[in-house]
């Protein structure tokens, strides 16, 4: 990947800064409230750039464990699914369970940190 | 013939007159409109909120809620007939005044708009004055005193309107726990995206059929914390019947149970006002019997599952192209935050 920088992740960085600080405060209703998801899914991008290489490691290694074998991630993940559908992984369903809840952790995090902070 | 926006209009110009023409038929000639403006920003329906005065000065709070004008097809899905569960404007404004009669607390629909070449169809309701956002609804001084009444008056709506003579309902799609199940799996297998935790989900529940009851009688489908109204004494309206479906009812009490509706007042299962307890107790009291606190969580989970598809298909609905939209694809990412509660939900 021949780059100079700003990189990619700088150069989404940019734009989300530049939504936020410079459009947003310009804009009003529908257009300020897509500004606002705008400068959300870019914070996404920029944080799956910079996590999603070690999650996406961890996940593999723990459906290899789960599988009882070696695939890459979109393969071993189809494969969790249809064995959880037909049942072949009734038996061990606290193992599936840890390992679907942190998966799930993981892409909060990615998409939405705040959602497990309490707030009212 | 299709209902077209006159180039020359605005869209409230020419609804305006749609309207004084409607409510000439209804309240006499002369009925000025005032203060139309435009509810929801929503792309599938259109909500107008506007004051009908009357030549004695007499003024009529009013809200128009029809198909939007730039109407999109509704999404389909492979292996799905017909898409997702809902109805039409007309017959929801008869849910309205069906779930009226039972003893609900709904706005009063006094009549319809037909469908002709300046409007799509629609139907007209009292304006009430009271809160539908949930966050408000949760915070807001105001509604200090409410809170502590509503889970047991959701309860007791809910009874009232369940309790609907299935003969007097006008037609529409029904499908049993199973059939339910298979409807959501079957649109989630359409996105050929496999999701081992929603996966996780459907095979809890298929294991745990009979925990769903066997109750089949009319489901409101959107019954949540933000689709009621709510005043300083308490509940005052169901709104937005258009998920309405035959069903098991008892999965609009898990629906008000999921966590997205509880805006981070997660101690307060119920809309975050309120216990599950409360919200049976006062089920019972309507006339719907002693509910089983297992029948409930079924249906939470049941419910938990169901936004999570719901999240897949408006992301889906930007990927696959039917309505591009920066708020869609973000929803599409909402899935995990239902997938993270469903989990927690599961043993």
């Amino acid at each position: 990947m021949p780059t100079d920088r700003p990189t990619a992740a700088e150069l989404v960085e940019a734009v989300r800064e530049f939504l936020a600080d410079h459009v947003a405060p310009n804009v009003e209703g529908q257009l300020a409230f897509h500004t606002r998801v705008a400068v959300n899914a870019l914070a996404i991008v920029e944080r799956t750039m910079a996590q999603g290489g070690a999650m996406d490691a961890a996940e593999l290694s723990r459906l290899k464990d789960l599988l009882g074998r070696d695939g890459d991630l979109a393969e071993m993940n189809e494969a969790l699914a249809r064995a959880i559908r037909t049942g072949e992984m009734d038996d061990q369903g606290a193992a599936v369970l840890d390992h679907l809840r942190q998966t799930a952790l993981d892409k909060i995090a990615l998409a939405n940190p705040r959602y497990l902070t309490p707030r009212g | 013939m299709e209902a077209a926006q006159d180039p020359g209009k605005t869209a409230a110009e020419q609804l305006a007159e749609v309207l004084r023409d409607r409510l000439a038929e209804e309240y006499g000639p002369g009925a000025e409109i005032e203060g139309l403006v435009r509810l929801s920003g929503g792309a599938s329906r259109e909500t107008w909120s506007f004051d009908a005065v009357m030549p004695d000065g007499a003024r009529r709070p009013l809200i128009l809620k029809r198909d939007p004008m730039d109407r999109q097809a509704d999404k389909q899905f492979d292996g799905v007939p017909g898409g997702r569960l809902a109805v039409d404007r007309l017959t929801e404004g008869r849910l309205f005044q069906l779930a009226g009669a039972a003893g609900a607390p709904v706005p009063t629909v006094p009549f319809f708009l037909a469908k002709d070449q300046r409007t799509t169809a629609g139907f007209f309701s009292h304006r009430l004055a009271g809160e539908a956002l949930g966050r408000r609804i949760l915070r807001e001084d105001a509604y200090a005193q409410a809170r502590p009444r509503l889970a047991f008056q959701v309860g007791h709506a809910a009874a009232r309107f369940h309790a609907i003579d299935r003969d007097l309902l006008p037609p529409m799609r029904g499908l049993p726990a199973d059939g339910e199940l298979l409807h959501y799996r079957t649109i989630m297998d359409s996105f050929h995206q496999p999701h081992a935790g929603f996966e996780y989900g459907f095979r809890w529940l298929q294991e745990r059929l009979e925990q769903a009851g066997d109750r089949y009688a009319l489901n409101h489908g959107d019954f949540r914390n933000g689709n009621i109204l709510v005043n300083g004494d308490g509940l005052c309206g169901v709104l937005d019947w258009e998920s309405a479906h035959l069903g098991n009812p008892i999965s609009d009490l898990g629906w008000m149970c999921v966590r997205s509706w509880r805006y981070g007042y997660h101690d307060k299962v119920v809309g975050g006002f309120g216990d599950v307890s409360e919200m049976l107790d006062g089920y019972e009291a309507g006339g719907g019997g002693r509910v089983d606190p297992a029948e409930v969580y079924f249906w939470q989970v049941f419910g938990t599952l169901r936004w999570g598809i719901l999240c897949m298909i408006l992301g889906f609905t930007h990927i696959d192209g039917e309505q591009r939209s920066v708020e869609y694809a973000a929803i599409g990412r909402r899935a995990a935050e239902t997938e993270y509660d469903l989990l927690q939900l599961l043993d």
